[in-house]
């Protein structure tokens, strides 16, 4: 067999165990805490290449092909040969080879895991495993129970999961059919494979999957036939972790329904969640996200175990099993609703890049953020308008901090008066910041974030007055709406690859918007007075921006388009759609200014 | 002022410095007590009980305390919810305990902030807290419109990135007047405020709109005016996300023509200065 590029330099041994020779291969330094891999089906330990290659600088990564896969022998017969009890055995034998002294952690992906499962549960593992990171594979004992329990007591709701899961399970009833899927996996379908993975699952090309996946698929069968039927009608009673345990959890799973999970914290205490808007094959799509998770999860064992006490301010806030650890770029951060969406982020466990012009206010954004629960937060000084100084600030990112999970191009600036009254240095102004700083932010961070190819999603904050004609906003209102159409088209053109784009309306919200927005055509003293009435027009309405914040937070979390936020933002929205002639002669109403 | 008038000031102030420095003791006692599973009405309770048992008959207004997120006064709509709940004090979890004894005739207020072992963020709040202390004094100097100086502490608060929690008070207010109170045999309270010194309010507030002036320093127009000579119960009060602070305590506002002497904060040896001096 060819040599495989993405376990370049990963030293190979072979692990007698039972009756069959397994191949093992290690990267990295072997004092180190040791993080063992476990593949699914059909893979071998190549599906895990591009997140063991992010391991390797800080673990000793350890991959081993399971029975019957890549390059290790099948078992004779393969009737029972496959039994959790024997990957049991083979796991063990592999861990006492490459760490005989130490516990090792593990990570499953797919079947991987529900071995995992039954190495994380039975006894005779204890004390040789430090911790488990699951992935898109439940525990066969606690699935049995998940069945066991919706058919007793029958609700709608649960025979809907039921149905559910049925429904996705579909692959399992196929291949408890006899030599046909053998046949299929030898024939069309292993050649077909490699395409149909890349168009439903966008796993991109490389050295996976590897030559051996017919033989792979076709043994790999023998899991299922061994096992499901056994263990779904016999779940073991006592199948509780006794290690720490992380579930990955990817919400676009075609095979697995995410209720399976909802009481997993009955089985494994002090349960971790993340979850991850990705399909099935996330160690060959979200690499980054996982290996950063992974390593945070064993880092923190490893200091557990180590008896050093925990000094991080745990993330407490809302969807932080989705923000945990991604990074997270805000403009305008130094107030309002950027200030707030840092805040909002840094809660729920992202590490922050607090951007403004203000170089205080970022740095107290920034500082404040760390505080609450962000692991990491650093503040930049940029005037989003310049093209330049954007474009330094895109290349230092990546390099220091890397690539951005979120996005949220915040930053503007309010300008006020009747069209006449606006001149064009005003116009110019305003479409810098409002328009161009959205446009220089999409073009240059959303570019790092299609070219990682992994996911991602960019926020840009346009306004209620977008959809919301007015003669006292002409200038203002064309910067948002452009930058709402802008999204738009955006959102359309990276569908494709996994990011998503939202624009947020939020209408009126107190922050300083008022109290710096420019008012054309009158003099300064007028400006002032008017700055001072909008500014406590807004205070009465007092709606706070952390609301919005919040808002953003859940754009991101659902992928929604377009978001009005205050009722007035969302009744102008309704109203813009349906009854648009009313919303124009709103338009012509004087301000009470 | 003429010495006799400083003289006969200063040992009205005296009074007022006693009573003030008995409540933040007590608040210093009764914080050295809290331990999990303390609740904010037993909280409320021992500082009722403390300052019994050293002579309090009367009350500007009965012990509160704030347990979590209720030092932010999260979700506060109405007065009712300043009062003390079932809510139970967990380890790291910020309290603030507010009192406003009436001893001897002499009324204090006080706020006192802190948390049941580490809180990191409302450290912060109360480290911060001392430049709106400096602020409000300065500007009192300055004889600045009580609306103004309210309108400079709101904006400090916001570039801190902070929300004004004393909005949720009532009236808004950031500080209110206080003033001796007749002893009397029996000191019945309403709505936990003592009546004696609602009566005085009620009456500073009668003669203070004649006047154009309010004993209440509020957000709103009345409050449009040079400071007014007396004592001031002052509350500026900190909120982030889930976590509140302030201080209160009383500043002396004359009608001296030397700046230093025409306002000044009644006692600088309390809890928050000397953690300030301290560094911490």
């Amino acid at each position: 067999m060819a040599e495989l590029k993405g376990l370049a330099g990963a030293r190979e041994r072979w692990v007698s165990t039972g009756g069959v020779e397994l191949c093992v291969a290690e990267l990295g330094d072997p004092t180190r805490p040791t993080v063992v891999l476990v593949h699914g089906y059909p893979d071998s330990k190549e599906v895990w290449s591009e997140v063991a290659e992010r391991l390797a600088d800080r673990f000793h990564v350890v991959l081993y092909d399971v029975r019957g896969h890549g390059r290790s022998t099948a078992p004779t017969p393969l009737r029972g040969g496959f039994t959790l009890e024997k990957l049991t055995d083979d796991f063990l034998a592999v861990a006492d080879a490459v760490s005989p002294d130490e516990p090792v952690h593990l990570v499953g992906h797919d079947w991987g895991s529900v071995q995992s499962w039954e190495f994380a549960t039975v006894r005779r593992t204890e004390g040789r495993i430090a911790s488990f990171t699951s992935m898109s594979g439940p525990s066969l004992d606690h699935f049995g129970h998940w069945i066991k329990k919706r058919m007793a007591r029958p609700t709608p709701r649960r025979v809907g999961q039921l149905l559910g899961q049925g429904a996705k399970s579909w692959y399992v009833y196929m291949l408890h059919t006899p030599v046909l899927p053998e046949l299929a996996w030898r024939g069309p379908l292993g050649k077909r494979w490699p395409k149909i993975l890349e168009r439903m699952e966008k796993v991109p090309a490389g050295d996976y999957p590897t030559p051996s996946l017919p033989s792979d698929a076709a043994h790999g069968a023998w899991l299922y036939r061994d096992n499901v039927r056994a263990r779904l009608s016999r779940p073991r009673a006592d199948a509780y972790a006794h290690v720490p345990v992380q579930l990955v959890l990817p919400l676009g799973d075609i095979f697995l329904s995410q209720r399976l999970y909802d009481e997993l914290e009955l089985w494994a205490p002090g349960l971790v969640r993340r979850t991850l808007p990705a399909k099935h094959w996330v160690p060959r799509t979200r690499p980054d996200q996982l290996s950063a998770w992974i390593s945070e999860f064993v880092l923190a064992n490893e200091e557990r175990e180590a008896g050093v006490p925990a000094h991080r301010t745990k993330a407490t806030g809302k969807h932080a099993e989705r923000f945990g650890g991604q990074l997270v770029l805000v403009t305008g951060a130094g107030s309002g609703i950027g200030r707030a969406t840092a805040f909002a982020f840094a809660e729920a466990g992202a590490r922050v890049v607090a951007v403004d012009r203000d170089a205080e206010s970022a740095a107290r954004t920034a500082e404040m953020a760390q505080l609450i629960g962000a692991p990491q937060a650093w503040a930049e000084t940029v005037d989003v308008t310049d093209e330049q100084a954007m474009e330094k600030l895109a290349e230092k990112v990546a390099a220091e901090y890397g690539i951005v999970d979120v996005l949220v191009n915040n930053a503007g600036i309010g300008l006020s008066g009747s069209f006449f009254d606006t001149t064009p240095e005003d116009w110019k102004k305003v479409l810098d910041v409002n328009l161009w700083g959205v446009i220089h932010g999409c073009r240059l961070f959303g570019k790092q974030m299609a070219e990682r190819g992994q996911g991602g999603h960019i926020v840009n904050t346009a306004s209620a007055a977008a959809f919301q004609p007015s003669k006292a906003l002409p200038a203002y209102s064309t910067s948002k709406a452009a930058v709402l159409m802008l999204s738009e088209c955006l959102r359309a053109e990276l569908a494709g690859q996994g990011i998503g784009v939202s624009a947020i309306c939020p209408g009126l919200v107190n922050t300083n918007i008022t109290a710096t927005a420019r008012f054309a055509g009158v003099d300064a003293e007028e400006e002032k007075r008017r700055q001072k009435k909008s500014s406590r027009l807004y205070g009465l309405r007092n709606y706070p921006p952390e609301k919005v914040a919040d808002a953003i937070l859940t754009a991101v979390v659902r992928n929604q388009a377009v978001v009005p936020v205050t009722p007035e933002a969302r009744g102008a929205h309704l109203m813009s759609r349906f009854t648009p002639k009313a919303l124009r002669a709103v338009a012509r109403l004087e301000p009470p200014l | 002022m003429t010495p006799a008038v400083v003289r006969e000031l200063s040992a009205e102030l005296r009074g007022f410095r006693e009573v003030q420095s008995l409540a933040y003791e007590c608040a210093e006692a009764v914080a050295a007590q809290l331990k999990p599973g303390v609740t904010e009405r037993e909280a409320a309770r021992m500082q009722r009980e403390w300052l019994r048992e050293r002579g309090v008959r009367d009350w500007f207004h009965l012990p509160f305390a704030w347990f979590g997120d209720r030092t932010a006064f999260a979700g506060f709509r109405i007065p009712l919810q300043f009062f003390p709940t079932n809510r139970k004090l967990e380890a790291g979890m910020p309290f603030i305990l507010d009192m406003a004894p009436v001893h001897k005739g002499y009324t204090a207020d006080i706020g006192y902030s802190g948390s049941l072992g580490l809180n990191p963020v409302q450290d912060k709040l109360l480290a911060d807290l001392e430049a709106h202390r400096e602020l409000i004094v300065r500007e009192v100097r300055e004889r600045r419109s009580l609306r103004e100086i309210y309108e400079d502490v709101d904006r400090l608060m916001v570039r801190q990135g902070y929300a004004n929690r004393h909005r949720a008070y009532p009236f808004g207010v950031i500080a209110h007047k206080v003033d001796r109170v007749k002893e009397r045999r029996i000191s019945p309270t309403l709505f936990g405020f003592g009546t004696q010194s609602l009566k005085g309010l009620a009456s500073d507030a009668i003669h203070g709109h004649r006047d154009g002036w309010s004993p209440l320093w509020s957000p709103y127009k009345f409050s449009d005016h040079p400071p007014q000579p007396g004592l001031w119960a002052v509350e500026p009060h900190l909120g982030f996300r889930g976590t509140g602070a302030k201080f209160e305590e009383i500043l002396v506002v004359t009608d001296s023509k030397d700046p230093e002497q025409s306002a000044f904060w009644l006692d600088d040896d309390l809890p928050h200065v000397r953690r300030w001096a301290e560094g911490i």
